[in-house]
């Protein structure tokens, strides 16, 4: 298993998450992610070289529908839910700083 | 190839492609909201589109079948498959992840062969969904950068969407238009996408290295926005003469992805790899897997139309023309080789069938409305000089506004007359005769005195003679 | 208080009418709601239409469902067309759905007269309702308690007799954990009984939607209605609901019971000793009682704990202010993203989904989230073995009875410790249910779990059947 958990990867973490955690907060998930992380160690004492991972509960395949049309949302109902709208699209701030 | 030449000291270009290739569903590919383009923005919405909590993919059926056409008619190999999910934050992203296939896509291992027996592989060609779409407004004319919000139309959102990946195995800016052109056939003659690059519904990817032969493969720049196959061959050489330029001078090749401005004919580093996002693939818990049963695919192989390559084939066999020519790319893009098969069965001229219909019929889709025996009656009119070439164009225009009909009735109306070469000759030693001074300078080299010959013929034969035959008729009095 | 199975015979046969029913549960909600906060949302307005709509149908003579005049709970991470949806979440907050969830559409054709929107921890990511953005929700049987959790709203309201029964969901103990501490039964189905569609996913390979009532049968006679294939959850098992109601007096006679020899410690004596008062009662009944190893089984919360914030932490991306939800205004787009997350998500939630994050992220997912796959292999091989031995096990459903608010909110670990014994059947796939059974040294309910193998519902059942009748 990797190393303890640094700051500086939960710093990352975050990021990849969207979710800004101040010096203080990252200080304390650093710390509670790491006991959890350690408590996890258990399994490393298992040899699963031979498992096959389990992804699924219930062994289903080929799911599929036909493909036929059904009728669209109600527009406005669903603008009116969003935070901001305009011209019948969603609005969101420009994007700068990181890209993706 | 011609193109390799812009590469100086022996460096050799080498590309790969991704392809993203709208299907054409009616739906999208985990809802039933209408894949459609140019609707008003959020009228093809649902809670799947939108990613709305609790709502759950299903997978379209006729999506997979025509994502297997394709990879039949690439020679893939089609195998049981499973979906991930790509996860970034975008808002044109509705559940903030992308499902699409990753280690298990659904066919792999396929080919493409370009003109000169030229083999491309075909890496895969999954499914996978599209993103919505984001209009930038404000700040400097609809660039993301600089823009002071963005609006979100989600109708594309979900769209179905395949993904072909070739082999890194072009290595001319030549062959990545041709493989472009003749997957776009393809794609058109499987039914599986409308493929119009203009509206989007065909997107190009470009990975471009330079290397020197011998050497390990440079390191690669994907060029995104590469929007039409003139484009295609563009950036390339742009973006080879660009890494050839910086590792002559010294530099090296950061790995990123540029972006392909059409109108400067430049890349622009877009993002390098560093801010490269972490995708986290994992197996999307929502879908199951996807195990084609081989009677399913053995169907679709089966009703599987000629691929152009063949149908080109089949054509320039018939018609007496290149393979790799013009006339047969267009005409077999355009699906009107049966129909010039119908003209020749109906005794045309092979060649001039082709070529007529290439020059003729760019509007007329795959079935034509003038009859076959029409146009077959026409050519013949033409080969035996009954008409001349230009009057022949006449007759055709003639043809289609009037959607068929009886082309000679059509000549005699025009006041087409046929002149054979016989009466031609006759008149020609006439006008010889009545313009003595015009022939001997014509005959001591003065290209001039043609003018005034061939004015005198015309106007005896009140414009029925052709130009063009006449012109030879004293080039070859002249030579004797 | 009527059991559902009377209020269904009462109101089809008229001698009950829809609308006095609901009053009844309203005047209760009206009585203690305001101590006990089970609801995010009553929904009284709405369920007194339904209710004279279904009172009319049975005047006009017209053939009425199968749970008339039911007063239903749900909890609120079901979407309901129109009705506030908000997992007990602030970045919900406010949201109305465009659609109802498969489950609430069946419900509403059956002639359920739905209530209100449960409270629970967000995002169902708690075992005591403490995690919910609203404040938590009370034991009814003693207000200074947690309900369990996360469905602890669900489990409450039918404890206190506001609906006669209720919908929860299960993703690690979720139903079972908060029935056994308000002391009902609630159901965990087999994965792919019970439609998603419209259930707010936590984490999907695990979700399962099941009921909460006072009884065996009234939990059977739900079921029964919100099972079967839907074609809009692709995980959803192409069969038709299983019979349960008929199988209720079947008893035990013959049944061999699994009692498994290697339960992780740190189980109250006095929930254990109920354990062994349960085992005793199905002997009594005709049942054998067989030993069952599940080796794995110490495994589990490790498992649990990397897969479930995992697929949370890509289930909860899509909570970004763009669509629906609240947003928190920002210069950029980045900064609206992290601004609208950090303040719509509370710490459990942050947590879950930076650990999930951690797992799935380049370098780490075969260590974390790979390793743990495998894991939950073999904890469903564990029990392949061990069901061609039994038909059910039984385990305690919860270490301890109900504990007092506050005793476990510092310690995330000791919080999870909760679903040590309901987390296994979520990894397998399997049906498990709490039955009350007794209480324990503080006189709160003790809930005895039975579990099943895939499609095993018929035996659980019969041995929950069972152990009430014993009880």
């Amino acid at each position: 298993m990797p190393e303890q958990i640094s700051k500086e990867t939960v710093v990352k973490v975050s990021r990849l998450a969207r979710l800004s955690l101040s010096p203080d907060q990252a200080e304390k998930m650093t710390s509670q992610l790491a006991g959890m992380l350690e408590h996890f160690r258990d399994i490393d004492a298992l040899d699963l070289s031979a498992v096959e991972p389990m992804t699924q509960p219930y062994p289903l395949k080929n799911v599929m529908r036909e493909d036929v049309e059904m009728t669209s949302l109600d527009r406005q109902e669903v603008l009116d839910q969003a935070p901001a709208a305009e011209s019948g699209r969603f609005r969101v701030p420009p994007t700068i700083g990181f890209d993706v | 190839m011609s193109d390799n030449a812009v590469l100086p000291n022996g460096w050799q270009l080498v590309v790969g492609l991704e392809v993203h290739v709208e299907l054409a569903t009616k739906t999208k590919m985990f809802s039933a909201s209408a894949n459609r383009f140019g609707d008003e923005p959020n009228t093809n919405i649902d809670p799947v589109t939108l990613g709305l909590p609790g709502a759950l993919p299903v997978l379209n059926k006729h999506a997979v079948e025509l994502a297997m056409r394709i990879g039949l008619a690439l020679n893939c190999k089609v195998q049981p498959c499973t979906f991930h999910r790509k996860n970034y934050f975008y808002p044109d992203l509705p559940k903030a992840y992308q499902i699409t296939q990753y280690d298990h896509p659904l066919n792999i291992d396929g080919f493409l062969m370009l003109p000169g027996e030229v083999r491309i592989g075909i890496e895969r060609a999954h499914l996978e969904e599209d993103t919505g779409k984001s209009t930038h407004f404000g700040g400097t004319s609809g660039r993301i950068h600089g823009s002071d919000y963005s609006l979100i139309d989600f109708n594309r959102a979900g769209v179905p969407l395949v993904e072909i990946v070739s082999r890194p195995d072009i290595r001319t800016s030549e062959q990545a238009r041709q493989y472009v052109a003749e997957l776009r056939a393809i794609l058109l003659v499987v039914g599986a996408s409308d493929a119009k690059m203009e509206e989007g519904s065909m997107r190009c990817d470009v990975n471009v290295s330079v290397h020197k032969p011998g050497t390990p493969f440079g390191t690669r720049c994907e060029i995104k926005n590469v929007n039409s196959i003139r484009s295609v061959g563009r950036a390339i050489d742009y973006e080879a003469r660009r890494q050839v330029d910086l590792i002559e001078g010294g530099g090296t090749v950061r790995q990123e992805t540029r972006h392909w401005d059409d109108a400067s004919g430049r890349t622009e580093t877009l993002r390098t790899k560093e801010d490269a996002d972490d995708y986290r693939y994992f197996l999307e818990p929502d879908l199951v897997p996807l195990v084609p049963e081989q009677s399913w695919v053995d169907q679709v192989r089966a009703a599987l139309p000629v691929l152009p390559a063949a149908r080109r084939n089949e054509l320039a066999e018939l018609c007496g023309i290149d393979k790799d020519g013009e006339s047969a790319f267009v005409v077999v893009e355009r699906g009107q080789d049966d129909y010039v098969r119908q003209v020749v069965g109906n005794g045309g001229d092979p060649r001039r069938s082709v070529i007529y219909v290439q020059q003729a019929f760019a509007d007329q889709g795959a079935a034509p409305k003038v009859p076959a025996k029409d146009l077959a009656a026409l050519t013949i009119l033409e080969r035996d000089a009954k008409v001349t070439s230009t009057q022949a164009k006449t007759l055709l225009t003639d043809l289609i506004e009037a959607g068929g009909g009886d082309v000679v009735a059509m000549a005699a109306k025009r006041g087409f007359e046929a002149l054979d070469t016989g009466a031609l000759e006759a008149m020609v030693d006439a006008a010889i005769a009545a313009e003595p001074g015009a022939w001997q300078k014509y005959c001591d080299g003065e290209e001039k005195a043609l003018g005034a010959l061939v004015g005198a013929i015309m106007k005896s034969s009140k414009g029925k003679a052709d130009g063009k035959a006449v012109t030879t008729i004293l080039q070859s009095k002249r030579k004797k | 208080m009527q059991k559902l199975v009377e209020i269904v015979a009462g109101v089809t046969d008229g001698s009950l009418t829809a609308t006095a029913v609901l009053e009844e549960h309203l005047g209760r909600i009206q009585a203690r709601e305001s101590e006990i906060h089970a609801f995010n949302l009553v929904t009284a307005d709405q369920a007194r239409e339904t209710a004279t709509k279904i009172d009319a149908d049975v005047k006009a003579g017209k053939k009425v469902g199968a749970l008339a005049g039911v007063p239903i709970a749900l909890k609120d991470n079901m979407c309901t067309r129109g009705i506030e949806t908000t997992c007990s979440s602030k970045i919900l907050q406010g949201w109305k759905p465009p659609y109802d969830a498969t489950v609430v559409t069946k419900l509403r054709q059956a002639g359920a007269v739905v209530v209100g929107k449960t409270n629970l921890d967000e995002f169902a990511m708690g075992s005591s309702t403490e995690n919910s953005a609203f404040g938590p929700t009370k034991n009814p049987l003693d207000i200074s308690r947690v309900p369990g959790g996360s469905s602890g709203g669900s489990a409450a309201a039918v404890s206190a007799g506001f609906a006669a029964a209720s919908l929860g969901s299960d993703t690690g103990g979720s139903i079972r954990q908060p029935a056994a501490l308000c002391g009902v039964v609630g159901v965990k189905p087999t994965y792919g009984t019970v439609s998603r569609y419209g259930l707010v996913a936590f984490a999907s390979s695990l979700d399962q939607i099941g009921p909460f009532t006072s009884d065996v049968r009234d939990a059977a006679t739900l079921l029964e209605v919100i099972s079967g294939h839907d074609p809009m959850d692709s995980t959803s098992i192409p069969q038709a609901a299983t019979s349960l109601v008929s199988v209720l007096e079947h008893g035990v006679k013959g049944m061999r019971i699994g009692r498994v020899t290697d339960l992780p410690e740190g189980c109250e004596p006095d929930v254990l000793a109920r354990l062994e008062a349960a085992f005793d009662a199905l002997r009594k009944a005709g049942a054998t009682i067989v030993d069952v190893k599940l080796p794995s089984l110490q495994y589990c919360l490790t498992a649990y704990y990397l897969i479930a914030p995992a697929e949370a932490s890509s289930n909860l991306a899509r909570y970004d202010g763009v669509r629906y939800g609240n947003r928190v205004e920002a210069a950029d787009l980045n900064a609206m993203y992290a601004a609208t997350r950090e303040a719509g998500f509370g710490e459990e939630v942050k947590r879950r989904i930076m650990l999930g994050t951690y797992a799935l992220s380049a370098g780490y997912f075969d260590a974390y989230y790979g390793k743990a796959l495998k894991v939950r292999r073999l904890i469903s091989d564990d029990f392949a073995r061990a069901y061609k031995d039994v038909d059910t096990i039984l385990t305690p459903t919860s270490p301890s009875t109900a504990f007092k608010f506050g005793s476990k909110t510092d310690n995330p670990l000791a919080m999870y410790l909760c679903d040590v014994f309901t987390i296994p059947t979520n990894l397998a796939g399997h049906p498990a249910m709490s039955v009350p059974f007794g209480v324990g040294a503080d006189s709160m309910p003790v809930g005895i779990q039975v579990l099943a193998t895939t499609m095993g519902e018929q035996a659980m059942f019969k041995v929950a059947a069972e152990l009430e009748r014993a009880s």
